[in-house]
């Protein structure tokens, strides 16, 4: 059993962790979408929602914040297979569980930017008799899409480096890929490891500068 | 109940509003005519600015429990605003209601309140083509004409952060009157303005009174303008009215010593 750095390991296993990448993108894109979506959807629902909705929405996503996302990962996938459906697939789960977990943060900076804009413009908008979609869709929604964006950008990069999580359920991505290549081989596992962490590197960090030159662009912006 | 012989644009009929313990309106009952320009003075939490916000719909009225006998109803011309009907019965109004009658009244605030995500243009457009429905073409050739009247047809690009606070205030009156509405609210518009800046902005209310024929009513310290624009002058002090009158009577020769030293400290400002 080889134990130290390899070349010739990192060019054999590359092409696994190539794909584990990949579907690393693919676990980002879903399940930020499901942040993105479902974040606002609570926040929305939160402040102009019933008040039969209000309270248990916040209950249930005060609930997803406070709990670990590997327990909520191995419940949900638990649950589903035994329940609901044992031919869901592992991605499809993994996504949505991360999804909706940092709907659960996102959907707290939403509130904050919403709580954020001046009680004023709420008045002007009544004054204006302006449809209740008209009131977030046109004022309310832009002036806190501009607050939050940046902090939401960050917590999908947070999201994005929390994917390996899912391996415990089997996605198949670049840890899962490594430790398969390691059980294979009985070898790659510092190689492996050592490509997981630069090829996160490599995609978090241009997007985190992205994050913060949008911050300063939005900070000097006219609204 | 107002009287139907004399039909007022708007009457409050023993109108109480409170805020938990407070009582800021205290079984206040007037009428303001169509057409008439009525300046609300006064100290600090008289209630002006309560009877604005009551009638733009931004605060409900402190309901009573039987108003066909007891009141605590505003009135706008001739129908219940504050309140609707349901069954023969007066009963506090939900927002289908007040969504229904509040496009009549227009208000412009003291912050001013523009949208800053919209350009003046839009700002001045948004609720002509999404409330009052008309084409966006019309709308915006009724914004430009009514920012020509503000003095602001060049700034219509603009971002109403990159306006002067009167600047604002001047697109605030616009977008109100671009809804066409019966009745204007004026709530101490100039009080946030620079002093410099004041003066442009009366000037163009000066200008909307004399060619429209708008309801006004107007909660100022500008003394100087209410007794150039205002048909009637009301003091108020703790939710009542002290004393009202044509402008001349009321700052030359006020009655109750309440308004005169109300206005000796406002005149010595």
């Amino acid at each position: 059993m080889q134990t130290g750095w390899s070349n010739a390991t990192v060019r054999e296993i590359f092409p696994a962790m190539w794909d584990g990448f990949l579907v690393v993108l693919q676990v980002t894109l879903v399940a930020g979408v499901i942040a993105v979506v479902l974040g606002l959807l609570v926040a929305v629902g939160e402040r102009n929602g019933p008040a039969w909705l209000r309270r248990p929405l916040s209950g249930a996503f005060q609930f997803i914040r406070n709990t670990p996302l590997l327990v909520q990962v191995l419940i949900v996938w638990t649950a589903t297979s035994l329940y609901v459906n044992p031919d869901w697939s592992a991605f499809a789960v993994g996504s949505a569980v991360l999804g909706v977990h940092y709907a659960s943060y996102t959907s707290e900076t939403y509130r904050a930017g919403i709580d954020a804009i001046p009680k004023g413009q709420w008045e002007a908008a009544t004054a204006l008799n302006l449809p209740t979609r008209r009131v977030w869709g046109a004022v309310v929604l832009p002036q806190m899409a501009r607050r939050s964006a940046a902090a939401v950008g960050n917590w999908i990069i947070a999201m994005f480096k929390e994917v390996p999580t899912l391996f415990v359920i089997g996605v198949m991505e670049m840890i899962a890929e490594a430790r398969a290549f390691q059980g294979q081989h009985y070898t790659g596992a510092v190689e492996g490891y050592t490509i997981a962490g630069l090829l996160f590197l490599a995609a978090s960090y241009p997007v985190a500068v992205a994050m913060r030159r949008l911050e300063i662009r939005l900070a000097k912006s006219h609204y | 109940m107002p009287s139907p012989t004399t039909e007022p644009l708007i009457e409050f009929d023993r109108v109480d509003k409170s805020f938990g313990d407070l009582k800021v309106l205290d079984e206040l009952s007037f009428r303001v005519d169509p057409g008439e320009r009525v300046t609300l003075i006064g100290p600090s939490g008289s209630g002006k600015t309560t009877i604005l916000r009551l009638l733009m719909t931004l605060e409900r009225v402190t309901p009573k429990a039987d108003p066909e006998r007891d009141g605590g109803v505003v009135w706008l011309e001739g129908e219940p605003y504050s309140h609707m009907e349901k069954r023969g019965r007066l009963v506090p109004a939900n927002e289908q209601w007040l969504r229904r009658r509040r496009s009549r009244v227009g208000m412009v605030f003291q912050q001013f309140n523009l949208f800053p995500n919209m350009k003046v243009l839009r700002n001045v457009t948004e609720a002509q083509v999404h409330v009052a429905g008309r084409s966006k073409e019309e709308a915006e050739a009724k914004a430009l004409d009514l920012l020509d009247l503000v003095g602001l047809a060049e700034k219509t690009g603009e971002y109403p952060s990159r306006l002067s606070g009167g600047q604002q205030q001047r697109v605030a009156i616009a977008r109100a009157l671009a809804m066409d509405p019966d009745v204007l609210l004026l709530d101490e518009v100039t009080s946030a303005l620079d002093p410099e800046l004041v003066a442009d902005v009366l000037a163009v209310l000066r200008d909307v009174a004399g060619s429209t024929s708008i309801t006004m009513l107007c909660v100022t310290h500008e003394m100087g303008f209410a007794r150039d624009v205002s048909d009637r002058v009301m003091m108020f002090d703790g939710g009542r009215i002290v004393e009202q009158g044509p402008p001349e009577a009321m700052f030359s020769e006020p009655q109750e010593a309440r308004t005169q030293d109300f206005l000796r400290a406002v005149l010595a400002e």
